[in-house]
């Protein structure tokens, strides 16, 4: 069996894995971070988005050996010395989940866009949440997180 | 997924290499349409051969009176390439419809061409702007290549190196979505370039993209969005699907065309 080795959210990470191994699994089974979710399995929901050479990716849609050598970035690396990532900060401040499934794809997809895009306004924030589905908040709180973060930041 | 043996070739020889010596292999460029069809297990490659970070590959250039694109360029990086924005405004804004962000950060334009999804984007730019498809074998003209759903001029062991998109004098592509999969129920570019006139639709055909020659004969008398509103598709060798009836797609056609030509200007 291969062996892969990447950094994930700043430290090295490697494994024997089939050459058949999701992202997302060996994340998830191989590193036992289980922020980053399954929700489709079939590059509909966005729940399992993490950055890959600070690209937001869908983990279920690529294999792990592709991500060989890459930095990785997963919802459990953005917090830094106990302080949650502004984006993470605005989804709690202005309720932009509920059940919480969808969240770390939406959350690891909007700090990607928010660098993409510093100047955001509403309709290009839900235009780039395309590929990401949740079935809880019916998105005005995400939309209105993202924004509110994107201030933030600036 | 079956099982499969992986490997990254360091550079496009070593790629073809690989292929000719394995026994069943399938290119992985940006795995968006591969990973998904090998989950499902509509395919059973014996080798993946991963071309998708060949830095051979991903390239844009402006030259002479064209841009050229490595097959393994992503879609986000045609959308924000400065020469592809100046010289083919219409192609950036065609990348940037593809998909989600993070479809547009993996899958390539070569991957979606070799793909020929009869509902993908990227044939229909080709077609309209008298693309050549440069592989490691041969040139391809644009109206050589898609050779019907899924199919192409492709043969075993081929892999396309590059797209040669020809500066247009105007452009525009104009698509109805699906809401859910963001891919074309209809998909109209029109051209107008040193090739002459050109209309291309992807989404409705039955045999995937193809031209509409009444409505380039109707541009090239009058460029107007009046010349192509009262031009009727016939429903004939449409698709039809829980998404829409063929006859729906026959008028959506003929909407997005005339929508296109307004945005061309
Ligand atoms: C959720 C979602 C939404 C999408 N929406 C759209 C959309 O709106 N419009 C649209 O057009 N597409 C859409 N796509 C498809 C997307 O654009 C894919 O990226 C593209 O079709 C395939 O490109 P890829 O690089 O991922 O190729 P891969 O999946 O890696 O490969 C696809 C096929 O091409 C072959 N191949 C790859 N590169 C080469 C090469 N250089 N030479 C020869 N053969 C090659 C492979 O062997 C394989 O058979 C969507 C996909 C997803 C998952
Ligand atoms: S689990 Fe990857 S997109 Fe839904
Ligand atoms: S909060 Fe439940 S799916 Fe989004």
């Amino acid at each position: 069996m291969p062996v892969v080795a990447m950094t994930v959210n700043g430290k090295p990470a490697s494994a024997d894995v089939e050459a058949r191994t999701l992202l997302v699994h060996f994340i998830r089974e191989h590193l036992g971070l289980t922020g980053t979710h399954v929700g489709c399995d079939t590059s509909q929901c966005g729940a399992c988005v993490v950055h890959v050479d600070g690209r937001a990716v869908k983990s279920c849609a690529i294999l792990a050996v592709q991500a060989e050598g890459a930095d990785i970035v997963t919802v459990e690396g953005l917090a830094k010395n106990g302080e949650l990532h502004p984006v993470q900060q605005a989804f709690r401040e202005h309720h932009g989940l509920q059940c919480g499934f969808c969240t770390p794809g939406m959350i690891m997809t909007a700090v990607d866009l928010i660098r993409r895009k510093p100047n955001l306004d509403e309709k290009t924030v839900r235009e780039e949440l395309e590929g990401n589905i949740c079935r809880c908040t019916g998105y005005h709180n995400i939309v209105k997180a993202i924004l509110a973060a994107s201030q933030a930041m600036r | 997924m079956y099982q499969f043996n992986y490997a990254r070739p360091k550079s496009l020889a070593e790629a073809e290499a690989l292929l000719a010596k394995a026994d069943d292999p399938k290119l992985l460029a940006g795995g968006q349409t591969l990973i998904p069809t090998l989950k499902q297990r509509l395919a059973m490659p014996s080798d993946l051969i991963d071309i998708g970070g060949l830095k051979e590959l991903d390239f844009i250039r402006a030259e002479g009176n064209a841009v050229m694109i490595g097959a393994a360029t992503k879609h986000a990086t045609v959308a924000q390439s400065p020469d592809v924005k100046k010289h083919n405004p219409a192609l950036a804004a065609l990348a940037e419809g593809i998909g989600d962000p993070a479809v547009r950060h993996m899958g390539t334009i070569g991957g979606s061409i070799a793909n020929n999804d009869p509902a993908s984007d990227y044939p229909a730019a080709c077609l309209a702007l008298d693309a050549k498809i440069h592989t490691t074998k041969r040139l391809i003209e644009a109206d050589e290549f898609f050779k019907g759903m899924f199919e192409t001029a492709l043969e075993d062991g081929e892999i396309v190196k590059e797209i040669t998109f020809p500066h247009p004098e105007k452009a525009a592509y104009m698509k109805f979505p699906n809401p859910a999969s963001r891919y074309a129920m209809v998909g109209v570019f029109v051209s107008k370039g040193p090739w002459g006139i050109r209309v291309a639709v992807t989404g409705a055909g039955q045999d995937g993209v193809f031209r509409v020659k009444e409505m380039e004969d109707a541009l090239a008398k009058s460029w107007s969005p009046d010349a192509v509103a009262s031009i009727k598709i016939p429903a004939k060798g449409l698709n039809a699907d829980l998404h829409g009836t063929a006859e729906y797609r026959a008028h959506l056609i003929t909407v997005m065309a005339k929508r296109a030509v307004a945005a061309a200007g």
